[in-house]
């Protein structure tokens, strides 16, 4: 199930009567495939939504059925993804005071200071969104700063806490509980239910974190 | 408002659409009775109406207003005069509709004529209890303002019902994640029976019954979730999963209930028995 420019295959598995997950090889195959669903949806599928290694497709079981879906979805060509540099970008700027930095800078076996470095350094792109409303993981971490969740995770996390786990970077948008280990707080805010759409951070969205009050904002 | 039972929401038909942003649909959690109790009032399919599990809601109407009970059956008095489910029932000003408890069923919905018109959130008045979007649960002395959804008038004044007889059938769609289950474990889903617990909301209900043996360990990077999925955690009993669902998980799904038979599960209540079985078998049975 080779697709057309020679990527590997994915899996088109079965998610109840109405609609197919869909099982990339890796995180980038996953964000392609969503991006070409979303440019191209093939006849009768609805909401698409794309996590970690899968793309959920909803669809109209009057319009269409999971083997012709299958079919679809296999024969799509995946383009390569635009570089995170040419979408629209957000900037956040961070205030690096969170009460997990020393800790993060310890288990990545840096100076704190080398942890903001790196942070600032990266180019991120919205892989998904999960676990809480415009809650965004961004993928494009610096391996170094792949740290694990803490143990216990925080019952309060404040709204515009930005922290890092596993292989992801990310802003909580709002006050929540949370077990990512926080590097820093953001005043951006990131979240408005009032607004059209309610969050900046969409999946594909380009996004960079600057050091508060040393330029680069926009 | 005057009594706000058991944990009653204000409750459309949700939020679709948004998960790629982490909202979830929400709405009724059976769906099929709130565009009953609307239809019923004259209202679109969609307007907002009161979710009351278990009943226990009393109102006190300011003005006069068109009503109509669906869902669980619940005994229900307007001024201390019995009146019936799925039917329009006038209220007039300043009269109290007491609602009651059901003897079956869980959910029950009351539409009113013109629609609950609280503010809505990103394109619904729904509660979403996980997500906290949408309004808050209610509380006694509330007041909840009639708007003006209704479109006209409906055709027929009464909706019967079929009652169910027997136990509760779910049919069910093996996977997305079944591979990750030893093949005894599906057998055991559509064989043996569930017992919805105490430890249930619109979220969803914990169930209890034969564990499923997992034929892999760890857990999946977060993928998207459905309504109606039964989410296996470690303890290898299942969490079938309603209206407000989270969006996206790490335990595995070993099958996914067909959403025509999602309005009956949200109506289980604890202490009811699920028989689950494969979609498209006749002996509901896999192998």
């Amino acid at each position: 199930m080779a697709t057309a420019d020679g990527t590997g295959a994915v899996r088109v598995l079965r998610c109840g009567s109405d609609a197919v997950l869909i099982e990339a090889e890796d995180a980038e195959q996953a964000q392609r495939l969503h991006a070409a669903l979303r440019d191209a949806p093939p006849t009768g599928t609805g909401e698409l939504v794309p996590a970690a290694r899968t793309v959920l497709v909803r669809y109209d079981p009057s319009a269409t059925d999971w083997q012709r879906l299958r079919a679809a979805v296999t024969a799509l060509p995946l383009r390569e993804a635009p570089p995170a540099s040419a979408a629209e970008t957000v900037v956040v700027p961070v205030r690096y005071d969170g009460p997990d930095l020393a800790e993060v800078a310890r288990l990545a076996g840096l100076t704190e200071r080398q942890v903001v470095e790196r942070h600032t350094a990266g180019h991120y792109r919205v892989a998904f969104c999960g676990f809480a409303p415009g809650f965004a993981y961004l993928t494009g971490l610096d391996p170094r700063l792949r740290v694990p969740r803490r143990a216990e995770p925080r019952t309060r996390v404040p709204a515009g806490a930005v922290a890092v786990a596993d292989e992801y970077t990310g802003v909580y948008p709002r006050t929540s509980p949370g077990g990512w280990q926080l590097l820093g707080t953001t005043d951006l805010p990131l979240w408005d239910a009032a607004a059209d759409p309610p969050t900046r951070l969409r999946p594909g969205t380009a996004v960079r974190f600057v050091v508060a009050g040393q330029g680069g904002e926009s | 408002m005057v009594r706000a039972g058991y944990g009653a929401t204000v409750q459309d038909l949700g939020r679709p659409g948004l998960a790629a942003l982490g909202v979830g649909r929400s709405g009724a959690a059976d769906r099929g009775a709130l565009r009953l109790a609307n239809r019923l009032v004259g209202n679109p399919e969609d307007a907002a109406g009161l979710e009351m599990p278990l009943g226990g809601v009393e109102l006190a109407f300011r003005r006069a207003a068109t009503c109509a009970l669906a869902g669980a059956d619940c005994p229900a008095w307007v001024d201390g005069r019995p009146v019936g489910p799925r039917t329009p029932l006038a209220v007039p000003a300043g009269a109290r509709l007491r609602i009651g408890t059901p003897g079956r069923g869980l959910r029950a919905y009351l539409a009113v004529r013109g629609g609950l018109d609280v503010p809505a959130v990103l394109g619904s008045r729904a509660t979403d209890t996980l997500a906290g979007l949408g309004p808050q649960r209610l509380t006694a002395g509330q007041l909840l303002p009639v708007g003006t959804a209704a479109t006209g008038w409906p055709a027929a004044e009464h909706a019967p019902r079929r009652d169910r007889t027997g136990p509760l059938v779910l049919h069910v769609v093996p996977g997305p994640r079944d591979d990750w289950f030893t093949p005894a474990a599906l057998r055991t889903l559509c064989g043996e029976p569930y017992t919805v617990t105490a430890d249930s909301d619109r979220v969803g209900m914990r169930l209890d019954g034969p564990v499923l043996e997992r034929a892999r360990s760890g857990e999946l990077p977060s993928e998207g979730m459905v309504g109606g999925a039964l989410q296996v955690p470690p303890s290898g009993r299942p969490i079938l999963f309603l209206a407000d669902h989270p969006v996206t998980g790490g335990y595995p799904v070993i099958a996914v209930v067909r959403r025509a038979d999602l309005d009956a599960a949200a109506q289980a209540r604890p202490g009811d028995v699920l028989h689950f079985r494969l979609e498209g078998r006749p002996d509901g049975r896999p192998g």
